[in-house]
């Protein structure tokens, strides 16, 4: 019973911030400050991200193939399909739904119960459209940046990887990552970005509207919004796979 | 005239009050008394609709807020300033900044038109040098006297203040409450006072609505309220004397 209430809940809360899509005048300020905060702020992690697993990803991937038979340019070709593919959009959804996730529903549920969201309604705002709208468009407008981030840094990680090690040359890793680039794939990435992106922000922002219960109400929306963000980007990573691909 | 008929109240199975009808009229000043926890904020919060009853009307000029469309209640609401418990002031911007808030986005003042008004609501309040204070810089009394600012800058007909001397100091809630009295008098609103301060009360009030065994035990004027034999009101009000 609890499920469907919750599920409800979240059904309202989304279609209340589609209804004010057009009050752009109300969040345009907001819309700014989160862009900058969900999606500037995070270049710098997501990129550390995605250049650590890119260079993990070839050490490990040039210690798997040791047959003379596999040209060494198949170890650039994996990497970089598997950034743009998967592992660019996932990495950074996870890292997102703890830095962004977090953020939103503390934020969030923090005003909920020092009743400034209370303030904004008795001043006659709509607080979904200018708390909720916000974070939740920036959310589905900066991921795509963030996962291309992501994944440019990574393939830099895995070329950089391959030259330490000695496992793979730049020509050789360039020219497999050249052989298997397929355009659909990068589309496919950004589709999966606007997707997490846009679960992150509004199971957070949902958390953290209705929490209640003070400091450990806080504490319980904002652990629910970041596990729940997490379970939900991998669920979609799977159901995206699984028809688009 | 704020009219409240029949309202009904309650969270699951837990029931808060029943039955509770009263009016507010013009200009005038009514105090909501009770215990912790009997459900005076709850009450307060259906004047302007931030919840809504089970049972029951809240009328504001002869309008029942609960059947009012979202834009026509954000309407309503504007002609409503809050004072919350703890001020619920938004600590992302400066003291000055949050009196500004509904001037930006409600009026189409100018900044200089925006900074006249903001001075003017914080020499009300008392605290004209405020500037550029985050609110984490500010004391309880100040945080109030903001709430206050920024709930009176948009002309309210109406002023809603929720335990406005919770936590304070015996001077700043005199202070508090001579805002109230000001507030009231200076600018014709009509005020419900949400308080268990009995000092307060009879101090700001001119009519007084007790919250009691989930109904309103008693309604009446401060004259009747000093000379009444309702036993429990009586418990409630004698609880708050003290001497020195």
């Amino acid at each position: 019973m609890q499920l469907f209430v919750e599920i409800g809940r979240y059904s309202r809360l989304l279609y209340e911030a589609i209804r004010s899509l057009t009050e752009f005048k109300t969040y345009r300020k907001n819309l700014i400050n989160e862009m900058v905060k969900t999606g500037v702020d995070s270049l710098g992690i997501v990129s550390l991200a995605g250049f650590f697993t890119g260079a993990v990803l070839t050490i490990q991937t040039s210690y798997q193939f040791t047959s003379a038979l596999v040209p060494k340019s198949t170890i650039g070709a994996i990497t970089s399909q598997s950034m743009i593919i998967e592992l660019a959009a996932v990495i950074s959804g996870l890292v997102l739904a703890g830095r962004v996730g977090a953020r939103i529903a503390t934020e969030l549920g923090t005003m909920r119960v020092s009743e400034q969201i209370d303030a904004l309604e008795s001043m006659g705002f709509n607080s979904v459209t200018f708390l909720v709208m916000p974070r939740v468009m920036a959310g589905i407008l900066m991921f795509p940046i963030i996962y291309m981030a992501a994944a440019i840094f990574g393939i830099i990680g895995g070329v950089l990887a391959g030259i330490m090690t000695g496992g793979v040359t730049v020509y050789e890793f360039m020219e497999g990552a050249r052989l298997y680039f397929f355009p659909w794939d990068v589309a496919f990435g950004i589709i999966k970005s606007f997707v997490f992106g846009f679960v992150i922000t509004s199971i957070s922002c949902f958390k953290g509207y209705y929490a209640s219960g003070g400091a450990e109400g806080v504490g319980n929306a904002t652990t629910q919004a970041t596990v729940y963000s997490c379970i939900y980007v991998l669920l979609a990573s799977f159901l995206l796979a699984a028809i688009l691909l | 005239m704020i009219e409240i008929k029949n309202l009904k109240k309650s969270f699951g199975k837990n029931l808060i009050w029943e039955n509770v009808s009263l009016s507010i009229e013009e200009g005038k000043t009514l105090a909501i008394i009770g215990k912790s926890g009997s459900g005076k904020s709850v009450l307060m919060k259906h004047l302007n609709a931030l919840m809504y009853p089970d049972e029951g009307e809240v009328l504001i000029n002869g309008k029942n807020v609960f059947d009012l469309s979202y834009v026509d209640l954000r309407i309503i609401r504007q002609k409503f300033g809050v004072l919350f418990q703890g001020g619920a002031l938004f600590d992302s911007i400066s003291a000055a900044e949050n009196v500004a808030f509904p001037l930006r986005y409600f009026t189409k003042m100018s900044e200089s038109e925006i900074q006249t008004r903001i001075g003017y609501c914080l020499e009300m309040v008392n605290l004209s040098n405020i500037g550029d204070k985050s609110t984490a810089e500010l004391s309880g009394g100040m945080k109030k006297r903001i709430g206050l600012a920024r709930a009176i800058v948009l002309e309210p007909e109406y002023l809603l203040y929720d335990e406005p001397t919770s936590g304070l100091d015996p001077e700043t809630s005199d202070e508090i409450n001579d805002l109230i009295i000001h507030m009231a008098k200076n600018l014709s609103i009509t005020s419900v006072v949400i308080s268990h301060d009995m000092h307060s009360v009879l101090k700001v009030a001119e009519h007084a609505a007790f919250i009691d065994e989930q109904k309103l035990s008693w309604y009446g004027t401060i004259e009747e309220l000093r000379v009444s034999d309702h036993k429990r009101l009586k418990d409630f009000t004698s609880a708050n004397e003290y001497q020195i």
